[in-house]
């Protein structure tokens, strides 16, 4: 059995929106394991990276509840104190965007330098530099005794997350958190990117939460995957079980939505209607029923639950039992509504 | 003669430096790129950021000023048009990328897709209104919509409004920039969908400009390359993806995630491989400056931009 | 860098030409001369007319701009019609006067500014901030010269903590530890006076720099890094937040500029300010130019300082 690493129980984050608040991750429970990859997948809005933040502690108006159960100390219910002794060191995290997530007037040098620096308070300036340059070069970085002293905007793109990676794995944590790593780079700079986290996680034996909309990202990189809609997780399996035998509604059709390389078609599918806003996601029955109006009310449960319907992979509702894709004249017309 | 055909199209941004701020260099950011495209066809413009895909975009439809070369569309010189009441200027339209930032917040959609029409027809009010609802129910909004803001709309919606304002005129080519980029991958769907229905019915020409090869290979008949202002490789989908012949698009293909997790393993190695090609043979498929060769027919439909032999 | 600030340095020169240029027309163009108002209407007018001819008021604007320049750039302002030296002389004492003056109300300006801002800006939308901001508001909604009499009565004659006016205690010598005192006890209360007005634009910029920065992506990089919200704010936010205020340094001393004519005339303090008034007041158009040339030369000066401090500390500028 893996060693469960974190383990998040009943966690919701709700942000208020004029006088009420309104979940934007619900109730949600989910395990990371030792040197595993974990993705999260869903689009924009199902609360991915709301759930990054909360595991980060870095929302700073937000009302979360439940517990977040990193190495059996509760992060959720940490000071601000006893969180900071925490991140940077166990739990490094790498963000989106390489451009805005480095400090404009900082050297590389003294930003590394910074995760060192504040969780090793012994250690001597000369060997902060050294480890410093260890990273660079960890990282792939080639003339790091040059970059050290460089400013963000010498870099390019692919280099700026590569230094953010180095930023994130300078203490070996044990666990990173990354929110869309490559989003805001090239395909083949991506590639770079993702093959450089792999070897790193090899390397370090650390668990990678790995924040995506990238269903081709998901598959190159993720051991297990747990998709999200509206603040839930509806399907939880291992990669390869997923990509091969998808069960909810939501993963069907976001699989079906990609243009694929290996299949021929014209047309592809669409969810029909849009992801619903904060303010208006349905707290009530099935979340995805109103995408799928031709499914039967009576296939969904009223409550539905995340249940195991095979050894490891777990579904939400009963109405991926009864769901099918409709037939191409029915589409026609769904595209056009 | 192509529709729509580019000739060397250059375009130079001037470099300002030195102490009395004159040009002291120019990037080229387009350096000698043709394209000729048929009527009724979509032609695929790829490339990483910094490639000059969009710049090219740009140039053709007269948004960046061509420093030299051609652009003849229909038969007609629209080399540096200016963009005031031609009559190329209606028949090419721009579809931009972020549905957020290229409508305007404080437009309503009547206005926002009437624009060009109030441009290019004298319309009375009551005809306008009309041709903006059917435009609507082409694009698949509900024609009482006219009244919003851009904002009641989500991101698909708000880019089904731009094509909206784009086919107002019905045009005959329009330039797509990065058109889904900012969308998620179900509203990409839908987007994509909706951009293939419409050139069947209106029967219109695209240039398709993305960084996303699944997008390209998708939408696409014929695929130009990109790489620092020149083309690497052109040819058909099947030409580019099925074989590859210059070291740069290889890698590029070999870039793509797979959709499969179980051919991960498989693929890294094979990304591999094509890094190391990718080194070892990188001076044999670039000059000295780094910069691509000048393009080669190795078939019919397939250039490679590779040194000239001999 | 250097080619920036050489290249920018350079720019000033056309500035300045047409600076001085513009300042010498609308000096002309003001109705009267020296001599109106200052002889008998007894005075034959021929006489009058040849005393013009003499000084070179009957030629041309561009000549007596000539000529005048040509004194400029030698360091000969003319000479004071009224004051019968030469301008330079005059303006000696006081330009030295308006320097530690500015020097006075610029440091309290930022006495002032960067508490109240860092505090507006880290705890914003608190009663704090709104405290503050209030007082930015009540700042740009009082003339200055309103403020400064209300200070003056107040602390100058109700309560007699301040000296009303001079900038110096008559009878001191030059260089002794007395007359240093004397000239700081003179210049507190004009400085303190146009520092708490003119504050409020530092204050507001400082704040909502601070504002903007709080959101940026980085601070959440070094949050994620296990930084205390101390450090997050010495080392990322205020650093960051205190550059364009470094940058709005050369602005501030246009501001003082403005401000500095009415707090000198109110509080009989002479500088550079009160001798402008005096100077159109008096038709003595010789110093008038000569002032406002200073006035004009500083402004510039200013916004030069400004862009140079700006190359100099932000690292994206200091490439190019």
């Amino acid at each position: 059995m893996a060693d469960k690493l974190l383990e998040i129980k009943d966690l919701t984050t709700s942000f208020r929106i004029k006088d009420d608040y309104h979940a934007a991750v619900d109730n949600l429970s989910l395990t990371v394991n030792k040197n595993e990859v974990l993705a999260i997948v869903g689009e924009s809005g199902c609360g991915k990276s709301a759930l990054a933040f909360s595991i980060m502690g870095l929302h700073t108006r937000a009302k979360i509840e439940g517990d977040i159960l990193f190495k059996d100390k509760n992060i959720a219910k940490m000071s601000s104190s006893e969180l900071n002794k925490v991140r940077g060191k166990d739990i490094g995290m790498i963000f989106q965007d390489p451009l805005t997530s480095l400090n404009p007037l900082m050297q590389i040098e003294e930003q590394i330098g910074e995760t060192l620096l504040l969780h090793n308070k012994d250690m001597s300036k000369t060997a902060r530099q050294e480890r410093v340059l260890d990273l660079l070069k960890k990282v792939g970085i080639p003339r790091a005794e040059y970059v050290m002293n460089q400013f963000p905007h010498e870099l390019s793109g692919g280099m700026r997350q590569r230094v953010i990676i180095a930023m994130a794995i300078a203490n070996k944590p044990e666990l990173l958190i990354a929110d869309e790593p490559t989003t805001a780079l090239d395909v083949t700079i991506q590639s770079q990117i993702l093959d450089l986290i792999n070897k790193l996680k090899d390397e370090m034996d650390s668990g990678i939460v790995l924040i995506t909309h990238d269903l081709g990202v998901v598959a190159e990189m993720a051991d297990r995957v747990a998709v999200m809609y509206a603040g839930q997780i509806v399907e939880v399996a291992d990669v390869k079980t997923l990509f091969a035998k998808p069960l909810h509604p939501y993963t069907r059709s976001l699989l079906n939505s990609v243009p694929n390389s290996d299949k021929e078609q014209d047309k592809l599918h669409v969810i029909q209607g849009i992801v619903p806003s904060l303010q208006n996601l349905p707290r009530e029955g099935c979340r995805f029923s109103a995408r799928i109006p031709w499914v039967d009310e009576s296939a969904h449960e009223k409550h539905p639950e995340l249940r195991e319907v095979d050894p490891g992979h777990l579904v939400r509702c009963t109405c991926y039992k009864h769901f099918s894709f409709p037939d191409e004249t029915k589409e026609e017309q769904h595209v056009l509504s | 003669m192509s529709y729509l055909e580019v000739k060397d199209l250059k375009v130079h941004f001037p470099i300002k430096g030195g102490i009395f701020g004159g040009t002291v260099d120019h990037i080229k950011a387009v350096d000698g790129v043709s394209i000729s495209l048929e009527k009724g066809k979509t032609y695929g413009l790829v490339g990483e950021s910094g490639s000059g895909k969009s710049t090219t975009g740009r140039a053709i439809i007269g948004l960046n000023k061509i420093t030299s070369g051609k652009v003849i569309f229909d038969g007609v010189d629209i080399t540096n048009i200016k963009r005031t009441k031609s009559e190329a200027t209606k028949n090419i339209q721009m579809i931009f990328q972020d549905p957020y930032s290229s409508l305007n917040p404080k437009k309503r959609v009547v206005d926002i897709v009437s624009e060009p029409l109030r441009n290019f027809e004298n319309l009375s009010r009551k005809e306008e209104r009309k041709r903006v609802q059917e435009l609507l129910e082409l694009v698949g909004l509900s024609p009482e919509s006219i009244l919003k803001y851009p904002h009641e709309f989500s991101g698909g919606q708000r880019q089904r409004i731009g094509i909206a304002r784009a086919i107002a005129l019905k045009p005959k080519l329009i330039i797509a920039d990065e058109p889904v980029s900012a969308l998620d991958v179900s509203v990409q769907a839908q987007v994509l969908n909706f951009m293939k229905e419409i050139q069947k019915e209106l029967d219109l020409t695209y240039l398709f400009i993305s960084h996303d090869l699944g997008v390209i290979k998708h939408m696409c008949d014929d695929i130009g390359i990109m790489y620092k202002g020149r083309y690497v490789e052109e040819g058909t989908a099947d030409d580019i993806f099925s074989n590859p012949q210059h070291i740069y698009t290889k890698r590029l293909v070999a870039a793509i995630p797979d959709i499969d997790p179980n051919k991960r393993d498989e693929k890294r190695k094979f990304r591999e491989e094509v890094k190391t090609e990718y080194d070892q043979s990188y001076n044999d498929y670039f000059d000295a400056e780094g910069l691509a060769y000048k393009l080669q027919p190795v078939s019919d439909t397939h250039l490679v931009a590779l040194p000239e032999k001999g | 860098m250097w080619k920036f600030s050489v290249r920018r340095t350079l720019i000033m020169i056309p500035q300045l030409i047409v600076l001085s240029i513009l300042i010498f027309v609308l000096a002309q163009l003001m109705p009267g001369d020296a001599l109106s108002g200052q002889v008998g209407p007894d005075v034959d007018p021929k006489r009058l007319d040849e005393i013009r001819e003499q000084m070179g008021w009957n030629d041309p604007w561009y000549e007596q701009y000539a000529s005048w320049m040509g004194g400029v750039l030698q360091g000969d302002l003319g000479q004071s019609f009224r004051f019968k030296i030469p301008v330079t002389e005059l303006i000696g004492q006081r330009i030295y006067n308006s320097f530690w003056l500015s020097v006075a109300t610029l440091i309290l300006t930022y006495l002032i500014a960067i508490p109240l801002g860092i505090t507006s800006g880290r705890f914003n939308d608190t009663w704090r901030d709104q405290l503050i901001t209030g007082y930015t508001y009540v700042g740009f909604a009082t003339p200055l010269f309103i403020f400064a009499l209300v200070m003056l009565w107040i602390f100058g004659f109700a309560l007699g903590w301040f000296p009303t006016s001079g900038s110096v205690s008559p009878g001191l010598v030059p260089g002794t530890f007395e007359y240093f005192m004397s000239k700081l006890y003179h210049l507190l209360l004009p400085a303190i006076s146009m520092a708490l007005i003119t504050t409020y634009s530092t204050i507001q910029y400082l704040r909502n720099e601070i504002v903007d920065t709080k959101q940026k992506d980085f601070i959440l990089t070094a949050r994620a890094k296990g930084a205390s919200e101390t450090r997050v704010y010495n080392r990322h936010i205020l650093r960051n937040s205190l550059l364009p205020i470094a940058a709005f340094f050369g602005f501030e001393i246009t501001g003082l500029i403005g401000g500095s004519i009415f707090i000198e005339n109110i509080f009989g303090y002479p500088g550079m300010g009160q001798l402008l008034v005096e100077s159109i007041t008096l038709r003595d158009y010789t110093t008038l130019i000569a002032t406002t040339l200073i006035f004009g030369v500083a402004s510039i000066l200013g916004a030069l300082l400004s862009d140079i401090t700006l190359s100099i500390v932000d690292p994206r500028i200091r490439i190019k």
